[in-house]
C-alpha cells in the first residue's frame, strides 16, 4: 500500500447526495490514485492503433489528432448502425434511477457521475446533440452536449472507471447494459489513441507472443516445468504437462497469471494435479497461452484479433475439443464471443469427458469446457478421491466474478466443488452473490497501482460482504474462478477485511484430491500443514 | 430548473388547448385537425423507430444471465433467468413486461455505522473484533417497483376503457373492466380505483424526481415533461369525469366522427375536453421521440430478449469482417531458437 | 439472427389493434352522431334546465335518493318554485315514459351502466309484459 493511501475509515466516510445540481458539465479532476495512465506508443504501433504518442490524462494537452470530433461522430455513426445494442440503449432509457445505487464504483466513492445512468448520459448528451432532432435544436436544455475535449475527457474519466460487470443490467428494467455503453465508450476513445497502458500493454503482449504478460514460449515451458516439479515435492508424484503436443485429446487453455503469479499459481498446480490422476489426453499451447481477452476492454475488433488464435491453435495442434481455466472475462469472451467472432469450430467434436463419457451437449457448437463444468462431473460420478479434512483450516465464502456470473450463469458447479472439497463453507449475503456478485472493483483492465484508490472504492462492496462473513462465521478465504479477481482482490482485502485469503477452486481441488501413488502428503499445494479438525468437529459440515 | 420549465411548457400546453376549444374558429382545428396529425405522427414516427431498431443487427448474442445456466443435467438450471428455450425467453420476456421482474429486484444501498450481528453460534470464536468501520447495507425497494406497475396497469385499463367513447355501440367487455374498475360504487359516477392509482402513481413518480437528490440530479427537462403531460392528461380526465361534467354523448359524437372519418365538433363540447384531447395528442405525437418508445424497446433488448444458448448455437454476425491477426506461423518465425532451444515442436524445423 | 421480420410483423399487429376502432367502425358501418334519444312530447321543461339535466342528472338523482331514504323528505322544491314529489319512477319516468327509448339509448352509447335499476323497476315495462 502506497503511503498516500488514505485509511479505510476515510473512504468510507461516502456520501450519496450530489454536490451538482446536474451532470451538465463536463470538467473531470485526474485526481492521484483515481485513474489509470495512458498506453505507451509502442503498444499502440505493434497493433497499428491510431495516434501513438506521448500524453498522460493529467495534461491539459491530449495530442488529439486535428479531426477528432470528426473521427468520434463518424465512430459513433457507425457503431450505432452496427450494434442495435448501443443504439437501444441510446434510446430508451428512462432514467429510473434503479441502477444508481447498483454499481461499486458510485457505491464506493459516491461521485454520482459513476451512477450508471449519468455514465450512460455521458456518452447519450452527445448521441442527442449530433444524432437526434430536439438535441439539435434545445441543447443543454434537453441534456445535449457539444463534444467538446472536457467532455472527451470525461468520457476518458469515467469508462475508464466502469469494470464492465453487468451488475445494473441486472436490476434494469430494459436490460440496458453498461458495459455495452462502456465498450462502445472505450471503443470511441480509442479512435483517436485515448487508451490506458494497463489494457494495451497486455494487448501488444498478446497479439505478439500469445499472451498478456508477454511471456515467451519457452519462458512458457518454464514456468509449467517449474510447476510438474513443484508437484512433484508437494506430492511425490512426477506428472507429466505436455506443451504443443499434436494429437492430443484436449487443448487446454488458461489466463497467464496462472502460469505466473500468485496465488493463481496454485489453481495451476490443482489443474495439473488432477489431470495426472485421470489421465487426461491434453496439451498446453505455448502460443494460445492466454485465454484472458484485454481485447475485450478495449474494441470488438480487438477481441477477435486475440481470440483467433485458440481455435487457430485447436485446429493445428488436431485435438478434439478445448477445456479453459479459471478466468472471468475470459469466459464472458469465450461463451459469447468466441464461436460467433472465430467459429464455427466444425473441425472440433462436440466435448465428451473421456472420463466418465458425458457429453456437454451445453458447448454443442462452441466445443469449450468451462474446468469447473468439467470437474464437477467427474466429482458428480465419483472419478475423484477427495478428502474435503485438508481444507479443514479454510472457511471458505465463494465470490461469483462478474463474467461468469452475468455473461455466462456458471453459478453452481464452483459452491458444487467447494462443497465436494471443503467442510466449511459459508454464503456471503444474497444481494452481493450470484447474478447480484459485485466486482472486484478491478476488472476490465482497471487493476493497475496508479488507479488504488479507486480499486479499493470500487471493491469495497465486495470487502464489506466479505468482512459480514468475516466477522459472523470467521470465514479466512475467499475461493473464485476469475484471474483478476485473485491478482486483485488479496491486495483489497488486506486493505478492508485483514484475514482473508483468495484461492482458486481448483487450488481447493487440488488439496483435497487422493492421488495414486506418491506419499501420504503432509502439506496443501501453498507448501502449508493440513491443519485437520477432529472429525467430530462441533460445527457441523455447513451446506449454506 | 428543469422541473420549472417543463410545468412551464406543458401550461402552455394547457392554455392553448383551452383557447382553442374556447374560440369558436378554432375548435375544429383543436378538435379535429390536431388529434388526426398525432395520431399520424404516433405511427410513422414509431414505425420509423422500431424499423430503426430492427435493421440494426445484433451482432453478438449478450444476454445478461440471471439465473444458473443450462450445463450438466444433474444441475438445476434457471429455465427462466438464464433460458434456452424459446419458452424460457418468452417467460422472460413476459415477466419483464408484465411485472416488471428486473425493477421488482431493486434493493436501496446505505452506509451504516451498525456492527454486523453476530452469528447464531461460531464453532472457533475466530470473528476479530469489528473496527468500527461504515459498512453497506441493502434494504429491500419496491415502491418505484410498485408505482411503476400500478402507472402501467392502469393506464392500460384507463385506455381499454375509453374504447367506450370510440366504438358504437361499446363492446361488452369494455362495459365489464369499467364494472370492475368501479367496483366499489363510491360516488356518481362511480369512482375508479384505475383513477385513483394513477394519480397516487404519477405522484409518486414526480415526488422522488423532486424530493430525492440523487434522482432529481440525474432528472432531464423531458422527464418532468412527460410526468407533468401526463399528470394533466390524468389530471383533465379525473376533473371532467367527477368534477366539471362535460357532455359525454356530444365528447362521444366528436370521437366517433374522428374514426369514422366523419368529423363534427359538437357545440356542447366544453373547452375542458379540449384540454384533455390536446394533451393525449401531445402525448402521442412526442411519443415516438422521447424516452417513452421504451414501450416498443423493451421488447427488443438483447441482454433480455436473447436466449443463453452461446456454446449450444452458433450466433452469427452479419458483419463479422476479416481482422489482422497474427499466425502461429508468425509466431513460430519469431521465436524458433527459443521454440527449438526450450524442446518443443516446431511445424517448420 | 434475422429477427427483424418478427420486429416488423409485430409492429403492424400493434398499428392494427391501436386503430382497430377505426377498422370495426368501417366494418360494421357505424355512423358519426349521437344516439336517437325519444323526448316526452307533452312536457316541455324537466326539474331542471336542459344544460344541468343533460351533464348531472345522477348527482339530482342521487341527492333524491339521499333525502328519500335517509331523510325521509319525500318533496323536493326546483330552483323556480316548483315542488315535486321525490321519486324515480313516478315523477321521472312520469314524462319519461320509455325509459329504454330515453335512458338507455343515452347511457348504451356512452357505455354506462348506473346501478339505479338494480333496485327500480321501470312500470311501463312491467305493465307492457303483463299480458
Amino acid at each position: 500500500m502506497a503511503d498516500q493511501t488514505p485509511s479505510p475509515e476515510t473512504l468510507t466516510q461516502v456520501e450519496y447526495r450530489p454536490r451538482a445540481k446536474n451532470w451538465l458539465d463536463p470538467h473531470v479532476e485526474f485526481r492521484r490514485g483515481t485513474f489509470c495512465y495512458s498506453a505507451l506508443p509502442k503498444s499502440l504501433k505493434a497493433l497499428d492503433l491510431p495516434n501513438p504518442r506521448e500524453w498522460q490524462p493529467f495534461h491539459r494537452d491530449w495530442k488529439l489528432p486535428p479531426d477528432w470530433k470528426a473521427i468520434i461522430l463518424e465512430g459513433m455513426k457507425d457503431r450505432l448502425d452496427r450494434f442495435r445494442s448501443f443504439r437501444l440503449f441510446m434510446d430508451i432509457c428512462v432514467r429510473c434511477g434503479a441502477c444508481a445505487d447498483k454499481c461499486h464504483f458510485y457505491l464506493g466513492s459516491g461521485d454520482p457521475k459513476n451512477m450508471p445512468v449519468v455514465r450512460a448520459e455521458l456518452i447519450r448528451s452527445v448521441y442527442r446533440r449530433y444524432f437526434t432532432t430536439a438535441g439539435r435544436l434545445f441543447g443543454e436544455a434537453v441534456g445535449a452536449r457539444e463534444l467538446t475535449e472536457d467532455v472527451l475527457k470525461e468520457w476518458f474519466y469515467y469508462f475508464y472507471q466502469c469494470t464492465e460487470c453487468r451488475r445494473c443490467s441486472v436490476f434494469c428494467p430494459y436490460g440496458i447494459d453498461t458495459a455495452e455503453v462502456t465498450m462502445i465508450g472505450r471503443e470511441l476513445l480509442n479512435l483517436v489513441g485515448c487508451n490506458i497502458n494497463w489494457v494495451l500493454e497486455p494487448v501488444a503482449n498478446c497479439f505478439r507472443t500469445g499472451n498478456h504478460l508477454g511471456v515467451q514460449p519457452h519462458g512458457f515451458k518454464d514456468s509449467i516445468d517449474f510447476a510438474v516439479d513443484e508437484l512433484e515435492e508437494i506430492t511425490g508424484v512426477r506428472i507429466e504437462a505436455p506443451i504443443n503436443k499434436k494429437g492430443a485429446e484436449i487443448l487446454f487453455v488458461v489466463p497467464s497469471a496462472d502460469y505466473f503469479a500468485s496465488p493463481h499459481y496454485y489453481t495451476l498446480l490443482g489443474y495439473l494435479l488432477l489431470f495426472h490422476e485421470i489421465g487426461l489426453d491434453y496439451t498446453f499451447s505455448a502460443f494460445a497461452s492466454e485465454g484472458g481477452n484485454f481485447g475485450l476492454f478495449t474494441s470488438h475488433e480487438m477481441i477477435k484479433r486475440l481470440n483467433a488464435k485458440i481455435y487457430a491453435e485447436a485446429k493445428r495442434l488436431g485435438v478434439k475439443w478445448i477445456l479453459g481455466g479459471e478466468c472471468g472475462h475470459m469466459w464472458r469472451v469465450l461463451h459469447q464471443y468466441m464461436d460467433t467472432m472465430n467459429g464455427p469450430a466444425d473441425f472440433l467434436e462436440v466435448p465428451v469427458s473421456p472420463v466418465t463419457g458425458t457429453r456437454f451437449d451445453n458447448t454443442a457448437s462452441t466445443r469449450m469446457v468451462h474446468i469447473c463444468e468439467f470437474t464437477a462431473d467427474l466429482v458428480r460420478h465419483n472419478r475423484l478421491r477427495l478428502d474435503p479434512t485438508r481444507n479443514d483450516k479454510w472457511r471458505v465464502t465463494f465470490h461469483d466474478s462478474c463474467n461468469p456470473a452475468r455473461a455466462m450463469g456458471l453459478l453452481e458447479e464452483p459452491r458444487y466443488l467447494i462443497r465436494a472439497t471443503c467442510r466449511h463453507f459459508h454464503e456471503m449475503p444474497e444481494n452481493t452473490i450470484r447474478e447480484q456478485t459485485f466486482c472486484c472493483g478491478s476488472g476490465s483492465g482497471l487493476g493497475t497501482d496508479e488507479n488504488l484508490e479507486m480499486r479499493l472504492r470500487g471493491g469495497f462492496p465486495r470487502a464489506n460482504a466479505v468482512r459480514y462473513v468475516h466477522e459472523r462465521h470467521g470465514v479466512n478465504l475467499l475461493a473464485c474462478i476469475c484471474a483478476i479477481d485473485k491478482a486483485t482482490l488479496p491486495p483489497l482485502l488486506e486493505y478492508w477485511v485483514p484475514g482473508v485469503e483468495v484461492a482458486g477452486i481448483h487450488e481447493l481441488v487440488g488439496n483435497a484430491l487422493i492421488v495414486k501413488g506418491g506419499r501420504e502428503r503432509t502439506t496443501d499445494l501453498r507448501g502449508d500443514p493440513f491443519e485437520r479438525e477432529a472429525p467430530a468437529a462441533e460445527e457441523e459440515p455447513v451446506h449454506a | 430548473m428543469n422541473a420549472l420549465l417543463s410545468l412551464v411548457a406543458v401550461s402552455i400546453l394547457v392554455a392553448l388547448a383551452w383557447v382553442g376549444g374556447s374560440v369558436a374558429s378554432l375548435r375544429s382545428v383543436f378538435g379535429i385537425v390536431v388529434p388526426a396529425a398525432a395520431v399520424a405522427i404516433f405511427v410513422v414516427g414509431l414505425a420509423a423507430r422500431v424499423t430503426r431498431w430492427a435493421l440494426t443487427p445484433v451482432p453478438f448474442r449478450i444476454p445478461t444471465t440471471c439465473g444458473q445456466q443450462r450445463t450438466l443435467p444433474w444441475i438445476k438450471a434457471s429455465w427462466i433467468e438464464s433460458p434456452w428455450t424459446r419458452a424460457g425467453v418468452v417467460v422472460r420476456m413476459a415477466l419483464e413486461v408484465l411485472l416488471f421482474r428486473s425493477l421488482f429486484r431493486n434493493t436501496q444501498a446505505a452506509m451504516t455505522a451498525e456492527p454486523i450481528p453476530a452469528a447464531g453460534q461460531d464453532a472457533h470464536g475466530a470473528a476479530p473484533a469489528a473496527r468500527g468501520l461504515r459498512r453497506l447495507v441493502y434494504g429491500e425497494e419496491k415502491w418505484l417497483w410498485l408505482a411503476a406497475l400500478a402507472f402501467h396497469w392502469s393506464f392500460l385499463v384507463v385506455l381499454l376503457r375509453h374504447l367506450r367513447f370510440v366504438v358504437e355501440p361499446p363492446p361488452a367487455w369494455v362495459d365489464a373492466i369499467a364494472a370492475v374498475d368501479g367496483f366499489f360504487q363510491v360516488g356518481v359516477p362511480v369512482l375508479y380505483m384505475t383513477d385513483v392509482l394513477l394519480l397516487a402513481a404519477l405522484g409518486y413518480l414526480l415526488l422522488r424526481r423532486l424530493v430525492d437528490a440523487r434522482i432529481r440530479y440525474l432528472s432531464l427537462l423531458q422527464d418532468y415533461f412527460a410526468l407533468y403531460l401526463l399528470i394533466g392528461l390524468v389530471g383533465s380526465g379525473v376533473l371532467m369525469r367527477y368534477f366539471v361534467r362535460p357532455d359525454v354523448v356530444a365528447i362521444k359524437e366528436l370521437a366517433l366522427g374522428l374514426v369514422t372519418f366523419a368529423p363534427v365538433v359538437p357545440a356542447t363540447v366544453s373547452p375542458f375536453f379540449f384540454v384533455h384531447l390536446t394533451l393525449v395528442s401531445v402525448l402521442l405525437a412526442y411519443f415516438p421521440f422521447s424516452k417513452l418508445v421504451h414501450m416498443a424497446g423493451v421488447f427488443l433488448s438483447p441482454t433480455r430478449n436473447l436466449a443463453n444458448t452461446n456454446r449450444m448455437r452458433r450466433h452469427v454476425n452479419p458483419w463479422n469482417y476479416p481482422v489482422k491477426v497474427h499466425t502461429y506461423e508468425e509466431w513460430e518465425d519469431e521465436f524458433r531458437d527459443k521454440i527449438k532451444a526450450a524442446g518443443l515442436p516446431l511445424e517448420k524445423a | 439472427m434475422r429477427d427483424r421480420y418478427v420486429i416488423l410483423a409485430a409492429l403492424v399487429l400493434f398499428f392494427v389493434l391501436v386503430t382497430a376502432p377505426v377498422w370495426y367502425a368501417r366494418a360494421a358501418g357505424e355512423k358519426a352522431g349521437g344516439p336517437d334519444v325519444k323526448l316526452p312530447t307533452q312536457e316541455k321543461a324537466c326539474v331542471m334546465p336542459v344544460d344541468y339535466m343533460r351533464t348531472s342528472h345522477m348527482d339530482l338523482l342521487i341527492s333524491w335518493r339521499e333525502r328519500v331514504v335517509r331523510e325521509n323528505i319525500r318533496t323536493w322544491t326546483a330552483p323556480d318554485g316548483t315542488v315535486y314529489t321525490v321519486s324515480l319512477s313516478g315523477t321521472c319516468l312520469k314524462c319519461h315514459t320509455n325509459k329504454a327509448e330515453f335512458c338507455d339509448r343515452c347511457h348504451d352509447y356512452a357505455g354506462v351502466t348506473p346501478y339505479c335499476w338494480d333496485c327500480h323497476v321501470d312500470p311501463a315495462a312491467i305493465a307492457r309484459s303483463r299480458p
